[in-house]
């Protein structure tokens, strides 16, 4: 159904830290073999070993370079579904195969019912979804679904895929919605934001920007070297060390 | 909500489960609980050399899904890009499927299919000849394979010197450096104390072996706030996200570093009290000009090295616990002028020539910048110590209540070492750390056993005496300590192949598999007959100068035969180097095999203890191959080498899983070191234990002890760490561990080119090693720098690994080269404006061995001399199963096609090997180029092209469309 | 975003197609052009079958057009629902209006009630259409006030052409009929060159800066998450260079305005079988050029998406 939940009991989602994000596409490929074979197997490669090659992968990762006054730094950027509060891509869905989940919040695409419009593609403005063209239907991220309530993995491993491979610890995961859950603690600690807060989508999601570094404050509050003050210069400095 | 106990890197709260896992009542039908596998085995990735532990999942015979162990000591649960990928390495379309022998001419890839009796019957035959006339006629060069303990052991029993993996390319330097030094070495022997530093350097790393572990650091620095320096001319990946990040010029880290050092010199921010404990820094000097002793140690009767006691006004045992060694001063002892090694280190740094005002403009770094992080460094090593309340004892027996340490620590990797000074760049950097007493503190650099070891560790390489039908006394590699170490003859030629341990590369510790093939090729210092190479893409990426290598393997002579007569080759994939070989052995792949991770070999320990692991196979291969080192212990009973035979000459080992289980190396010590002895309770020595493989397969394919606390830390000195390690086998006794900071054995060297001792180099090389045998670390203008007219070109070139690629494994993976199947030329925006060029323009890349034609990209993030691309991206039409208009072979490009094997024409009175001039290693980053925009035409695709291989027999092309993972779906869920 | 053909001719033909219903319907149900059956037969054929050659060309675009149906049950949030809905719907009308107008040739009660009812479900079904393209905000040109306008007018435009041409045909062509198929032509014109106006000087409140949350100074794109093109820049990533838009905009403007104005112009000069025949190429001429315009309405307009690209 594509009309929104009014509310939604949880808002799951993922929490990313560009500040930590070393753009190893761990996630990436973690993401691509855990779907590939789950809810919305599979995410076919067309041309794999060809000039053209174009898969279906529900998180990519981007790199940027980032200007300001204070010098540039380069940043690493994951993009996946932000599994929106309104999502546009869920209501523009003329089938209904496009919904977002009361209980938590997960927006998916029902497989069996989607026509392959392309709309909701459309209507995403971080370009979540991608288009299976051998299966004629419309792909994203799952927030790993099949993972997080699996009776079938170990409860420790009920987390989304691209979240337990990052080497890094840059992705988090939890609900959004409770103020109080460790990750809502996490985005409120570091300033989380909204990707195009504007076009009010109102994002589950949130990015963690990079910290400030030392190029514009000094971490380390060290005062400059001084040369040693003693006669005999540094080897003199050096023998009365010794013996003290 | 329930406490659960968190295991692995990621468990941090907002990384866990739900607190509620149950599936919430949605009512779409969602089936949240799929099966997912039938079985799940844990073995060891190979996606990369990084070693992590791994879940294959494998449902209905087919691997469904690759994840982290959590247990597993090098990732914790965690995996990389690559490791996620290994479902489509397994299933390759490039696998090789039966034994080939050559049809076509070389390097045409026209093959016939032999049988398993056939292939191995001919290699049989042409090696059994060799071993008996010239051993050394067998030249056996290994590449990425971790095996170097299995092959290496064979080489010696077959007799011949000529052996090597391929360390010499790859980071000797780093290795040399450290071991000769402080014992331990950066690579993956070491890593930094990533829960309790606060200041770490990162000097020219984008990836390394050690990637996990250094990511799962990085995030706990990050997690902490612990700050992050880089040194490296770019700014992606781990430098991306550095706290600060120094955009050096290539090559200059050492000027970089010293400058640093004479920063804490003069303000007196160096740690005596350590440098007095751990280092030779006391030690008393000869300085006689001239004399056959100038420049070594002072020693008594018993050989021991002296120092000055300030207390006793006499000279006494340097090792002596008690001493209250003098660091300063000129003295008279036993009749020679002597300093302390300390003095020559303040002399040598102090002087204004490695100020950061005198060297900030050859490095691109500010003085200010340098100073400031000097500070920095200082601050943190001596106002935030940390102590660890855990109580140790010394190796002379003194009680510390707490470990001190000092929190800042540093890793330098390829940036370092792939220059022709990163041997003395590395050294410099490990001064660096001993000066701060950072090395195997709490917060500082931390060894991984088996190291330390003795700086130089023990062994010296074998090869002297080489005879028919007879193994050599020791192996192939080892550490020499002076000239007479060399393999040398008696005019001062190279008796190696490679050239190793000669007077070229004097502590060449790892080989020079660089320069095999072209050795071989001209027959200097002679003609081999056959080639053996395993896991190694030498006629592509791992080549200076592609070229002239292809041309040298295909190349005959006047009698119509190959220079380089025969080339047997393992691989399992179809690479560019398969199509070289006159007989190829395909090998299994990373799931279809057993493996050893040894700790006599790359071991995969932390610092807080040795481990090591197994490969078992997940799933049987469904071709005609087999695993190489079955293989090799197959054909060593075929040759009847001792070791490999029973009295009776029948086969010692089935396979490799037997002999990893059986093999003794020395009495109780074998590959592995977990379950030892019949009862499987003993570890690291211990008779072979028949159940030992089954154990490891039971505890998750790897083994690991953890050291108690007091054990893990001051390991050169400590004594529980040192009985330990000595009752393990990794080093000979329990006896402190002594970092060199002025390198004896490089002086020995230094005065044999000056005319003493019995073993000197001939007259031509003398000034070479008098130059570059310093016994204390110095800077140098890289050797291309110097030889070429840096206005011609202006440019370095550089490449880096991108984290989602294994060299020129990726490439056939379906999933990986999504990501990159073009590599581009990043160039500065600066620079590019300044030569009119834009984003996207295509361009030759000229060096003086060459050009190659690329696309490039522009970037804010780099040094603005400095352009780089993505390593080993480039690939040849016809290779690993690439179809003709894959962008690897139309787009992307390679830059080893320009880099030269050799040291320029002209620049020396002879041509070296392209390397470093102490250890050999390979100076891939020592290139400089210009760039050339491409004339209209030219543009849109690489050069230069190569002609496209032909496809082995029975290789279908490859599939247009991959579907992998319906079959799970569809065996879910019935039919629609 | 990629101008695909399928929804070019989709939207053109429907556009133009509902245009000429509604105005048969109205002026049939209304008197104003009375039952003929050659004409009925013709204008009705000519309407129904753009808009059935349109609705079949979309599910083109389908991955999966065999379950096209179920498009039909979102018309409470999906605007493409409500405008499959809608379409269909019209049929009913515009059938039974056919009936009653062309094969009965009557003008009576339910007849007029269905003309007029077809012409407001034409009018919806345009607006439906309009609406999916208005209502998506990561398309800053389509999510406009000129939009929903923009198709309305271009539908009535292109109807009123192919009305004029048909009247003309049928020897009903008057002055009026002409002066109003070129006045609309100047309309549509006016509301292109406004539109393109916006378009070109639209600031767009979403940035590099505000994709990333990277706030402050410029974020470049430096390395694309994979090296080759992907669904997603296939299909939102498409780029138009300015020379080619340029040009394409100077052609539309000739085919879609400039000549049909001309030649109903001469039109109005001209004794009757010249006139027939201007009046029939100004609306040929005025659905190539409009078939160009929508080609330019998706190549110019932009995807947020394309931000996380640097293009
Ligand atoms: N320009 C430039 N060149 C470089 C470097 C650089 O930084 N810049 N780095 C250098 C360094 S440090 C290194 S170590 C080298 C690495 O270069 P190589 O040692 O050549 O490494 P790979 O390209 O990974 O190729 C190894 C070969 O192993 C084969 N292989 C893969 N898996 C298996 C297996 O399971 N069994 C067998 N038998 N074979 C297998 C592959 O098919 C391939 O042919 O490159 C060097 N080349
Ligand atoms: N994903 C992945 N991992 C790998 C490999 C792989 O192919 N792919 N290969 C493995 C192998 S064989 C090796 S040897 C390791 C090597 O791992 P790394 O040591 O990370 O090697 P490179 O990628 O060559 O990176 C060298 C870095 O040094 C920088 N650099 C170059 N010159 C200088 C210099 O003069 N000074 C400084 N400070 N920096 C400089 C370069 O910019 C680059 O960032 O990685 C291993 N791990
Ligand atoms: S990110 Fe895109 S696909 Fe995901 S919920 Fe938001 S709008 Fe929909
Ligand atoms: S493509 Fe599928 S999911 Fe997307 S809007 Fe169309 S029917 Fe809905
Ligand atoms: S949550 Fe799951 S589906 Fe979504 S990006 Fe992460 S791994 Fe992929
Ligand atoms: S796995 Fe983590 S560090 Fe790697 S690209 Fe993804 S978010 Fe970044
Ligand atoms: S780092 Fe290397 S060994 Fe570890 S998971 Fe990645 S590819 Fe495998
Ligand atoms: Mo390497």
């Amino acid at each position: 159904m594509t009309c929104l939940p009014a509310q939604t009991d949880r808002k799951l989602g993922l929490v990313i830290d560009l500040d930590t994000c070393v753009g190893c596409q761990a996630c990436v490929t973690a993401c691509k073999e855990w779907n590939t074979g789950g809810h919305m197997a599979p995410l076919t490669d067309i041309d794999p070993y060809g000039g053209h090659v174009d898969g279906v992968w529900f998180n990519r990762v981007h790199s940027y370079e980032h200007a300001t006054a204070m010098g540039g730094r380069t940043v690493n950027f994951p993009r996946s579904c932000l599994h929106c509060d309104q999502p546009a891509c869920v209501t523009v869905c003329p089938t209904g195969a496009s919904y977002k989940r009361a209980s938590d919040g997960i927006v998916l695409v029902d497989e069996s019912k989607c026509i392959g419009c392309k709309l909701c593609s459309w209507a995403c403005p971080y370009g979540a979804r991608e288009f299976d063209t051998d299966v004629g239907v419309m792909k994203k991220c799952t927030l790993c679904v099949d993972r997080i309530y699996n009776n079938n993995l170990a409860e420790e491993d009920r987390v989304p895929a691209c979240v337990a491979a990052c080497p890094t610890s840059a992705r988090h995961f939890g609900d959004l919605g409770d103020p109080a859950s460790p990750v809502s603690l996490l985005v409120a600690e570091r300033d989380g934001v909204d990707l195009m807060p504007e076009l009010g989508y109102r994002p589950t999601n949130k990015y963690l920007p990079p910290r400030a570094r030392t190029q514009r404050s000094a971490t380390v509050p060290a005062p400059a070297l001084e040369p040693v003050k003693a006669e005999g210069g540094f080897l003199g400095w050096v023998d009365r060390m010794l013996s003290n | 909500m329930t406490f659960r106990q968190a295991r692995g890197a990621n468990s941090a709260p907002t990384q866990r489960p739900l607190s509620d896992t149950r599936a919430p009542n949605e009512g779409d039908g969602v089936n949240t609980s799929p099966e997912i596998s039938d079985r799940v085995a844990k073995t060891t990735c190979y996606m990369c050399a990084c070693r992590c532990g791994i879940e294959v999942h494998v449902k209905d015979g087919k691997v469904r899904y690759i994840n982290g162990n959590k247990d597993h000591p090098v990732n914790r649960g965690v995996i990389c890009g690559k490791g996620s990928a290994g479902i489509m390495q397994h299933y390759s379309p490039a696998r090789l499927k039966k034994p080939l022998l050559r049809t076509g001419p070389r390097g045409s890839g026209e093959f016939r299919e032999i049988e398993w009796e056939e292939a191995l019957g001919i290699a049989t035959q042409r090696l059994s000849a060799i071993r008996q006339s010239d051993p050394r006629k067998l030249a056996f060069f290994t590449g990425r394979d971790q095996s170097q303990s299995l092959t290496g052991w064979w080489a010696s029993r077959f007799g011949t010197p000529n052996f090597a993996a391929h360390g010499g390319f790859c980071s000797v330097n780093m290795a040399a450096g450290g071991l000769y030094t402080i014992g331990g070495s950066f690579w993956e022997f070491g890593e930094p104390d990533w829960d309790n530093t606060r200041y770490f350097m990162l000097f020219g790393v984008a990836e390394d072996h050690d990637s996990n572990p250094i990511k799962i650091g990085l995030g706990k620095l990050k997690a902490r706030g612990a700050k992050v320096v880089s040194i490296n001319p770019c700014r992606t990946g781990y430098n991306a996200i550095a706290d600060d990040w120094v955009g050096i010029r290539p090559g200059t880290d050492g000027l970089f570093v010293f400058a640093i050092i004479h920063e804490l010199l003069k303000a007196g921010r160096v740690d005596l009290d350590y440098l007095l404990r751990y280092t030779n820094a006391h030690l008393l000097v000869t300085q006689e000009p001239g004399s056959a002793d100038d420049g070594l140690f002072v020693r008594d009767e018993a050989g021991k090295p002296l120092c000055w006691d300030r207390v006793a006004g006499t000279a006494i045992d340097g090792a002596s616990a008690d001493a209250k060694p003098a660091l300063t001063g000129t003295y008279e002892v036993r009749g020679r002028r002597c300093v302390p090694v300390f003095q020559l280190i303040a002399n040598r740094y102090l002087d204004e020539n490695y100020s950061p005002d005198a060297v900030a403009g050859r490095c691109g770094v500010a003085a200010d910048t340098i100073r400031r992080i000097a500070a920095e460094l200082a601050h943190v090593a001596f106002e935030q110590m940390i102590e660890l309340p855990v109580a140790w004892t010394d190796w002379a027996g003194r009680r510390h209540e707490t470990i001190k340490g000092r929190p800042v620590s540093m890793h330098a990797m390829r940036g370092i070492s792939a220059h022709s000074n990163g041997f003395h760049t590395c050294r410099a950097i490990h001064l660096l750390q001993v000066l701060l007493g950072t090395v195997d503190v709490p917060g500082g650099f931390r060894f991984k056993a088996p190291y330390p070891k003795p700086a130089p560790p023990g062994p010296k390489p074998a090869g002297t005496t080489v005879a028919p039908m007879t193994p050599l006394d020791g192996m192939p590699l080892g550490f020499v300590s002076g000239p007479e170490d060399l393999l040398v003859d008696g005019d001062g030629r190279p008796t190696r192949i490679d050239k190793a341990y000669s007077w070229d590369a004097p502590l060449s510790a790892h080989g020079l598999m660089h320069t095999v093939i072209r050795n071989a090729w001209a027959g200097d210092p002679y003609r081999i007959d056959t080639l053996m190479m395993y896991m190694a893409n030498m006629a592509w990426n791992s080549s200076m100068n592609t070229v002239e290598t292809i041309a040298m393997l295909t190349e005959k002579d006047a009698s119509g035969d190959y220079r380089i007569p025969f080339i047997i080759y393992a691989d399992a994939y179809y690479s560019e180097t398969v199509p070289f070989a006159d007989l190829v052995l395909p090998d299994t792949t990373y799931l279809e095999r057993h493996d050893c991770i040894s700790l006599l070999d790359r071991p995969i320990s932390h610092a807080d203890g040795p481990a090591d692991a197994i490969r078992h196979p997940v799933v049987e291969p469904d071709r005609d191959v087999r695993p190489f080192q079955s293989v090799l212990i197959d054909l060593g009973a075929r040759l009847g080498l001792p070791g490999f035979v029973n009295d009776d000459g029948s086969a010692r080992y089935r396979d490799y899983a037997d002999y990893i289980v059986n093999h003794e190396r020395t009495p109780g010590i074998g590959p592995l070191a977990g379950w030892r002895g019949k009862d499987g309770k003993s570890m690291g020595r211990g008779e072979a234990n028949p159940d030992q493989m089954q154990r490891y397969i039971d505890n998750g394919g790897f083994w690991h002890h953890e050291l108690s606390a007091d054990q893990r830390y001051y390991k050169m000195a400590n004594r529980a760490y040192l009985d330990f390690a000595a009752e393990m086998g990794f080093i000979a006794k329990a006896q402190p561990i002594v970092f060199q900071l002025y390198s004896e054995p490089m002086q020995r060297f230094r005065l044999a080119a000056l005319g003493h001792g019995p073993v000197q180099p001939p007259e031509s090389e003398r000034d070479r090693i008098a130059t570059y045998m310093d016994p204390l670390p110095f800077w140098y203008v890289p050797f291309e720098e110097d030889a070429v007219d840096l206005d011609t070109y202006p440019l370095h070139a550089l490449t880096q690994r991108p984290m989602h690629m294994y060299h020129s494994w990726g490439s056939q993976n379906a999933w990986l080269r999504q990501i990159t199947s073009q590599n581009r030329l990043f160039v500065h925006r600066e620079t590019a404006t300044d030569l009119g060029l834009v984003d996207d323009d295509w361009v030759w890349i000229e060096s003086i061995n060459g050009r190659v034609k690329g696309q490039i990209r522009l970037i804010d993030g780099v040094n603005p001399s400095t352009v780089w691309t993505w390593n080993a991206i480039g690939k040849r039409r016809g290779s690993w199963g690439l179809s003709d208009d894959a962008a690897e072979s139309n787009r992307g490009f390679l830059l080893n096609h320009i880099i030269g094997d050799q040291t320029p024409a002209g620049a020396k009175d002879r041509r070296y090997s392209n390397s470093d001039p102490v250890t050999g290693q390979a100076a891939w980053f020592d290139l400089r180029v210009r760039i050339v925009k491409c004339a209209p035409g030219e543009d849109g695709f690489t050069e230069p092209q190569f002609e496209r291989f032909a496809q082995p027999p029975h290789f279908q092309p490859s599939p247009d469309i991959s579907r992998f993972g319906a079959d799970f779906r569809a065996s879910r869920e019935p039919a629609e | 975003m990629h101008p695909a053909f399928s929804v070019v001719f989709f939207t053109t033909a429907t556009g133009a197609g509902y245009g000429l219903l509604a105005l048969l319907g109205m002026l049939g149900a209304l008197g104003f052009v009375q039952p003929d059956f050659w004409l009925g037969f013709t204008g009705m054929a000519l309407a129904l079958g753009l808009i059935t050659a349109g609705l079949l060309s979309s599910t083109g675009h389908l991955g999966r057009p065999e379950r096209a149906w179920r498009a039909f049950s979102q018309w409470r949030s999906s605007w493409l629902s409500r405008e499959g809905v809608l379409s269909v719907a019209t049929y009913v009308p515009a059938g039974l209006f056919g009936i009653g107008w062309v094969l009965l040739g009557r003008i009576d009660g339910w007849i007029t009630a269905a003309g007029l009812i077809a012409a407001c479900g034409a009018v919806a079904t345009v607006c439906a259409t309009g609406m999916i393209y208005a209502s998506l905000k990561p398309i800053a040109q389509w999510h406009s006030p000129y939009t929903l306008p923009g198709y309305l007018i271009f539908s009535a435009m292109s109807g009123l052409l192919l009305l004029n041409a048909l009247l003309q045909g049928f020897g009903l062509g008057s002055r009026i009929g002409l002066a109003l198929a070129v006045l609309a032509t100047l309309v549509g014109w006016g509301w292109k060159l406004a539109t393109w106006r916006h378009n070109d000087r639209l600031e767009i409140p979403s940035t590099a800066n505000t994709a990333t949350g990277l706030a402050g100074g410029t974020v470049r794109s430096l390395e694309w998450p994979h090296t080759e093109e992907n669904y997603v820049l296939k299909e939102m990533g498409f780029r138009i260079a300015r020379k080619h838009a340029a040009k394409l905009r100077r052609i539309t403007q000739g085919l879609a305005f400039l000549l049909p104005a001309l030649l109903l112009a001469a039109a109005f000069a001209l004794p009757s079988p010249l006139a027939v025949i201007l009046s029939v190429l100004a609306a040929i001429a005025q659905l190539s050029g409009l078939l160009v315009e929508r080609w330019l309405f998706f190549a110019e307009a932009k995807h947020t998406v394309t931000l996380y690209y640097g293009r």
